[in-house]
């Protein structure tokens, strides 16, 4: 991150769309998302100081551990968290509004029309009472007042589009009478039914065999492709994300530790905690009998400890990590991490 | 219960075809039942033999046609004032009909609405419901729906408007509760993410999903509401008089009972059980039928 987008920002809180232009689709800046208990004594940094940028068309790719605020930071974009989550501070820039400062109205303007989500689970996630098409044209019909007929046609159309086969008798039929893997696609169906600029999907291949996993993706990335989506990928496998993604995002404790393009991260991780998931990948060459671990448990978000949050579990760490919490260092190649091993050579510039 | 392992056994083998299925489930006997009740409400004029409101004292307590001293002029005997007991319960129908179906849908609509949201808004909405239900639930049904009797007068649809105010609670508790559970369930909350606003995902996909619970409690409330439309009547407040209803005839033969007029109390009461319990059979088909996992099966 550079101090001129941060300053440009603060000073310029409402930019014309033409000063926009250029800049990325999503630019998430300084945000933070807390957990706040109902007498206020108990803060839980779900997200902290996360910056991020996503471009047009560009698939980032979040990973971490549960509890990690990858989920947090997703309903943060769409201001959909629960009523005990706060969003303390930062800029959720999207097509050069700030979703911050959007009204519940004007939210609903954006969700499933500019910015659509696939949830956790999609086998739960169509309502068993209504018909496939019924649920495919919703957002179309919520969101461009699309009459039943112009809803139902587009809902078809979009069967097809996710390779739902027989798509005639499809939309007509119950969402328990399909297979795991066609639900799937059909929550997927939902999501680009208004042809949104930017998907996020939340583990959306956790409940699926690997199989269906593989067509999932390629899915995905073909309808990326088409529609010229931006996509935010959140996942436990990396695997997934060297598939996938351009750019990885690396979080631990609600903090961005390392983010940068996929390859560069992969060939030389510079924070010690996604050298750590890059070892713990299980390998067929390998010949050691255990898996690899990390270590430990990730702290208590109620109560961080001093420095680095993952000083505890790092092999490297010394002094200092125990005592200031590392800031965010820009590295070449448009890579940040938060590591106070970073050198001084490798540093593009501090921030 | 029997239906829960009936259609859990079904599966296995194979599926029957569409047609002859449907016409296997239908519940024809609590049709048939409700059918003959409606229509005899409505051709009430037509089928019966004498007027319900009018009789001869010099024909007290006659017997059905089939004991000693019955005639086919009172097919069913006559009650204390002379009147003709199958007019009578021609005529008590309409009033048991319209009071008990009126009354538990007022009831439902209330409660349900209420329920809804009080569970989906949650908050101060949802504690405010909830209290004014809890305080409405600590008084005494029967006594709260004299004191509104009393207060707006005897009339046959203040009977419904009071039935209903007393009863809605117990929707707003099961609906309640269902929604809490509905909530978290993700198709909610990709509804949610989708842009719907909060009225949209209440009546699109809440209220289906609680639809048969509430249905399911309306074939429950229907035994409750008429036998307290029943309890109004013998006290005086319910139906008046003159006018024939089930539960009015039941309580005036109370008396007979003990002297040998058994069919005084024993008709209505027949009449009573026979359209709650197709009620509920009626209302649990009904709440298979709804479900389409169920209905596939």
């Amino acid at each position: 991150m550079s101090n001129s987008t941060l300053s440009s920002v603060s000073s310029d809180p409402r930019p014309s769309p033409a000063v926009r232009a250029g800049r990325p689709l999503l630019e998430i800046n300084n945000f933070s998302t807390h957990y706040v208990s109902a007498q206020g004594t108990r803060v839980v940094r779900a997200v902290d100081d996360v910056t991020l940028r996503v471009n047009a068309g560009e698939t980032v790719g979040i990973v971490g551990e549960s509890g990690s605020g990858k989920s947090t930071l997703a309903l943060s974009i769409l201001r959909v968290l629960p009523t005990a989550a706060q969003i303390v501070s930062g800029q959720l820039w999207f097509e050069g509004e700030d979703l911050v400062r959007k009204t519940d109205a004007e939210m609903q303007n954006v969700r499933g029309k500019r910015i659509a989500m696939i949830l956790q689970d999609p086998m739960a996630s169509l309502n068993p009472l209504f018909t496939i098409g019924n649920q495919v044209a919703e957002p179309i019909r919520v969101h461009e007042g699309a009459n039943r007929g112009t809803a139902w046609r587009r809902a078809r159309d979009l069967l097809k589009a996710v390779r739902i086969p027989s798509p005639e008798t499809r939309v007509r039929q119950f969402p328990h009478e399909m297979s795991g893997g066609m639900r799937q696609r059909i929550v997927g169906a939902i999501g680009i039914s208004c042809e949104p600029r930017l998907l996020i999907a939340d583990e959306p291949t956790t409940s699926l065999d690997l199989t269906i996993q593989a067509q999932y993706l390629n899915l995905l990335r073909d309808l990326q492709r088409e529609h010229g989506l931006a996509l935010i990928f959140i996942t436990h496998n990396l695997g997934i994300v060297a598939k996938m993604c351009d750019k990885l995002v690396v979080m631990y404790a609600g903090r961005v530790v390392e983010s940068g393009p996929v390859s560069q991260v992969f060939n030389a991780p510079a924070h010690p905690y996604t050298r750590a998931l890059l070892n713990a990948i299980p390998r067929m060459s390998d010949r050691r009998e255990r898996l690899t671990a990390i270590e430990g448990q990730p702290p208590d978000l109620a109560a961080l400890p001093r420095g680095c949050a993952f000083a505890a579990r790092c092999p490297d760490a010394f002094d200092r990590c125990r005592k200031e919490t590392p800031p965010e260092f820009s590295l070449d190649g448009g890579r940040t991490t938060r590591c106070w091993l970073t050198t001084a050579a490798t540093r593009s510039g501090a921030a | 219960m029997s239906i829960t392992t009936e259609t859990l056994v079904l599966p296995a083998s194979s599926p029957p075809r569409a047609s002859t299925r449907r016409s296997r489930d239908l519940p024809l006997i609590p049709i048939a039942i409700l059918t003959v009740i409606v229509l005899t409400a409505i051709f009430a004029n037509l089928l019966a033999p004498h007027n319900p409101e009018v009789g001869s004292l010099t024909a007290r307590f006659r017997p059905p046609v089939w004991q000693a001293g019955g005639s086919m002029n009172h097919i069913l005997g006559t009650d204390q004032l002379g009147r003709d007991v199958l007019s009578r319960l021609i005529f008590g129908a309409r009033v048991s009909l319209v009071v008990g179906f009126t009354a538990v849908i007022v009831a439902g609509v209330i409660g349900t609405t209420l329920g809804i949201l009080a569970g989906y808004i949650g908050g101060w909405v949802d504690q405010a419901i909830m209290r004014l239900t809890d305080a409405w639930l600590a008084l005494p049904g029967l006594t709260f729906a004299i004191f509104l009797a009393a207060i707006v007068g005897p009339s046959m649809w203040n009977i419904v408007i009071i039935l209903g105010a007393v009863y809605w609670t117990r929707y707003a508790r099961v609906v309640r509760g269902e929604v809490l559970s509905l909530k978290e369930r993700e198709f909610v909350r990709l509804a949610v993410v989708a842009g719907c606003s909060k009225m949209a995902i209440m009546r699109r996909h809440i209220l289906p999903n609680v639809v048969n619970s509430a249905i399911v409690l309306a074939t429950l409330m229907l035994g409750v509401v008429i036998v307290t439309e029943a309890s109004l009547s013998f006290l005086g407040v319910g139906v008046p008089p003159p006018q024939p209803a089930w539960g009015l005839m039941l309580s005036d033969g109370k008396q007979g009972l003990m002297v040998g007029y058994w069919w005084l109390t024993v008709m209505p009461g027949c009449c009573i059980m026979l359209m709650v319990l197709s009620a509920n059979l009626l209302g649990d088909w009904l709440r298979v039928k709804l479900d389409p996992q169920l209905r596939q099966l």
